[in-house]
């Protein structure tokens, strides 16, 4: 019986991975799907401050929805998702960029 | 000590305001601000622009950009002006100077790290990477 409801709990984790590698195929055009490439943008470009007035920049982490695209598909390391993720709310307030698009 | 804050305030004119309209208000604050004692380091005009949803009915707006360094206190009186003002559909503080520090430190840290390179003959790059991540 527990074996039975542990199959299925693994069942479902494969089905999240899979739509996860959609996902990243859609919003990032990125081709590998198994093996993500953990680098960021930020770090090589060595920048220390993301302005929120930089919308074009921003732009290219909120996918359609106009969501903040997470770090385990942008690859961004911690502190400069902290920093974009400010950036983008900041933007947000300012209607540089939408809360949600429909 | 605490009169060298700065701060980047961002405010959305009324559409219906023309370009002199607009310029008079930016003046209007930058009066206001100095005369609270603060400084005005920069003052510009962003545009106009869509905006990125209705505020009050309006979908566009003119963006203005005003960078002021003082205590605080002048900030507190600007932003309560620019509540009461109809033609401000929106505006945004943010105090950047200590991000602004943060980020010359990392500069220069980083600087410092690729002179020690350069004399030591290439140090091990995996720690720089881990020292760029906790930072």
């Amino acid at each position: 019986m527990s074996t039975n409801y542990e199959d299925r709990g693994r069942g479902y984790n494969g089905d999240e991975d899979l739509d996860r590698g959609r996902g990243m195929q859609g919003g990032r055009g990125g081709g590998r799907r198994m093996h993500r490439r953990r680098i960021c943008r930020f770090c090589i470009e060595k920048v220390d401050l993301i302005d929120f007035k930089d919308i074009r920049l921003l732009q290219n982490y909120i996918p359609e929805r106009g969501k903040i695209l997470p770090r385990r598909i942008s690859g961004n390391c911690a502190t400069h998702q902290r920093m974009l993720a400010e950036a983008i709310k900041r933007a947000r307030n300012i209607a540089l960029l939408p809360y949600t698009t429909d | 000590m605490a009169t060298n804050r700065q701060y980047e305030v961002v405010f959305i004119a009324d559409p219906v305001a023309d370009d002199d309209e607009v310029q008079r208000l930016t003046d209007n604050f930058k009066q206001l601000v100095t005369d609270q004692g603060g400084v005005i380091s920069k003052a510009e005009t962003l545009g106009r622009r869509q905006l990125a949803y209705e505020i009050l009915h309006k979908t566009e707006g003119t963006f203005v950009l005003m960078e002021i360094e003082g205590s605080g206190r002048e900030i507190a009186e600007l932003e309560r002006r620019m509540r009461v003002n109809d033609r401000v559909l929106r505006y945004i503080t943010v105090r950047v100077d200590e991000d602004r520090r943060r980020a010359e430190k990392f500069k220069s840290r980083r600087s410092a790290k690729a002179a020690r390179k350069n004399k030591g003959a290439g140090g091990s790059s995996s720690s720089a990477f881990s020292t760029e991540d906790e930072a």
